[in-house]
């Protein structure tokens, strides 16, 4: 697949925001 | 938007949320958060417990902490994780090890969606059991000991930090391993009877920051339910979403129905609702005052200008009320020492909040251990001398 | 990250987890994978189109361009979709 937005050398001005966030939840604060 | 910002403004439904079922408990621990030794006779019925998980489920809450008191001498507490498993909600459930027999252990570990949390609260029984007990050691490690032969996968031993376990960190995690356990490890709040031990027992800060650098070096197996955010100030965040999730993304419902911010915060003035009233919990959660307030941003108050607001976040608002501290300041064990001044700033004047949910048994609340109870036979009138007073004997004819 | 797992394969037919509850919110998704404990969030309604979508469609391709994926898009959401088969909230359908 042809690298349209591929630029690992030069900062692109707009970072591309990945698009799942995993967080660990064990009990979370406030929760046993 | 990063997650942490999403949940900061409170979400449709907890993401979970802690369920304590009984204020009784066989054991008294001198910092029991919830102040739990007796059952209390308003508890909710099977029936109202079932209904509250029907919500639960409606609701898509993934899963729920049930806890205490011990939740595991209610006669319907294997029932009621029952039915949740099976209504798509997940268990995990604090205990001491009471009840946790090789038959129970072995239910368990045949039980999906089901986890175990053991207390445990010193590496050895010197220290565990100065806080929670004669013989509360030794009923924690023969729980792990039965969960562990009977396969149960990773339990959870959840130590609470004091003073006297910090130097003990190491030995914990041994303990872990040994019996196929996940360490986690949470804060000392001044909350329900931590209240009275928390000036002894809270980490000095030089423990504090023996903690975050074992955590820092040791923790990435460890979970800490993310209580110790306050200690990120001293650098790098430690792992979690650094947020407290208190009437956002999770809450308590107490043994009564009633459902606070937090369990750390069993006081009238985090007290949202109650599953009884119409709409249920779903009602409380979704239109209470005191959530709305929660869920609204917070200004940091003081703190805001501090450079580690991002990760502290002011701290955790249990600890700054049950010290009388005001709520938009720095937390009592701030790592930059503000805590300790407003501490020794509090006036003759400060009032100190106190919970009048207390159900503790008899012993005094700042006694040192628990008081043993004998049960033993009583006369039917107090004054009888008569050994058999009040004994049914049959009499001929009748 | 170790790599137990097959390696992800966009072109066979995949599924949400069994052990994965999905719970739309109004910016996106919660994901809670109820063996791992692990709690994802899918940050925008087109992932969440897409990872729902999964078991209706013979690959993952087919998956992103039903939801309307746009081209310069997609590796980024082949990417997210990799991480998501890694962390086992989605899998290949058996």
């Amino acid at each position: 697949m042809s690298p349209t937005s591929e630029s690992q050398a030069a900062e692109e001005p707009v970072v591309e925001e990945s698009l799942v966030e995993e967080v660990s939840i064990d009990g979370m604060c406030g929760v046993y | 938007m990063k997650l942490v910002e999403h949940f900061q403004y409170g979400l449709n439904s907890p993401i979970c949320l802690t369920w304590e079922l009984t204020y009784a408990c066989n054991l008294a621990c001198v910092h029991c958060l919830s102040s739990s030794g007796r059952r209390d006779p308003r508890e909710l019925t099977t029936a109202e417990a079932k209904a509250v998980i029907d919500e639960l489920q409606r609701m898509q809450v993934f899963y729920v902490n049930i806890g205490g008191g011990e939740p595991t001498v209610r006669p319907d507490f294997w029932e009621l994780v029952d039915y949740a498993v099976t209504h798509d909600v997940g268990v995990k459930f604090s205990t001491n090890g009471i009840k946790l027999d090789e038959a129970r252990a072995a239910q368990l570990a045949a039980t999906d969606y089901v986890d175990v949390q053991i207390s445990l609260d010193g590496a050895t029984p010197e220290v565990n059991d100065h806080v929670r007990g004669p013989g509360s050691y030794a009923t924690a490690i023969r729980a792990l000991e039965n969960l562990a032969a009977a396969g149960f996968g990773k339990p959870k031993i959840s130590v609470v930090v004091t003073r006297q376990n910090v130097d003990q960190l190491d030995e914990f995690k041994a303990i872990a391993d040994r019996f196929g356990a996940q360490l986690r490890i949470t804060r000392l709040r001044p909350s329900g009877r931590g209240a009275d031990v928390w000036d002894e027992l809270h980490p000095t800060a030089e423990q504090q920051r023996q903690l975050y650098d074992w955590l820092v070096a040791h923790g990435e197996d460890v979970l800490t339910g993310d209580s110790f955010f306050h200690l990120s100030a001293y650098g790098e965040a430690l792992p979690g979403l650094n947020l407290c999730g208190a009437g956002r993304v999770v809450c308590l419902i107490d043994p009564v129905g009633d459902v606070y911010a937090c369990p750390f915060a069993i006081h009238e003035n985090f007290l949202a609702g109650n599953v009884r009233s119409p709409g249920g919990f779903e009602a409380v959660w979704r239109t209470s005052e005191l959530f709305a307030e929660l869920r609204r941003p917070q200004t940091g108050g003081a703190c805001r200008s501090c450079g580690f607001y991002d990760s502290c976040q002011g701290g955790c608002m249990a600890a700054k009320f049950f010290t009388g501290l005001p709520l938009d300041g720095p937390d009592p064990e701030c790592v930059r020492g503000l805590g300790e001044q407003a501490l020794a700033a509090r006036g003759p004047d400060t009032v100190i909040p106190k919970s009048d949910v207390d159900h503790s048994r008899s012993a005094p609340r700042n006694s040192r251990g628990p008081v043993p109870v004998t049960i033993g036979m009583r006369p039917d009138r107090a004054c009888d001398e008569n050994p058999l007073a009040g004994l049914k004997v049959p009499v001929a004819g009748r | 990250m170790s790599t137990d797992g097959p390696v992800f394969n966009p072109e066979l037919p995949h599924r949400c987890s069994p052990q994965v509850a999905l719970r739309p919110e109004p910016f996106g998704a919660l994901v809670y994978h109820f063996g791992t404990r692990r709690l994802s969030f899918l940050k925008t309604p087109q992932l969440v189109e897409v990872v729902s979508g999964l078991e209706r469609h013979p690959s993952v391709h087919a998956a992103i361009e039903a939801a309307g994926v746009e081209e310069a898009q997609r590796p980024a959401y082949l990417r997210a979709l990799a991480g998501l088969a890694a962390n086992g909230t989605i899998e290949e359908r058996p």
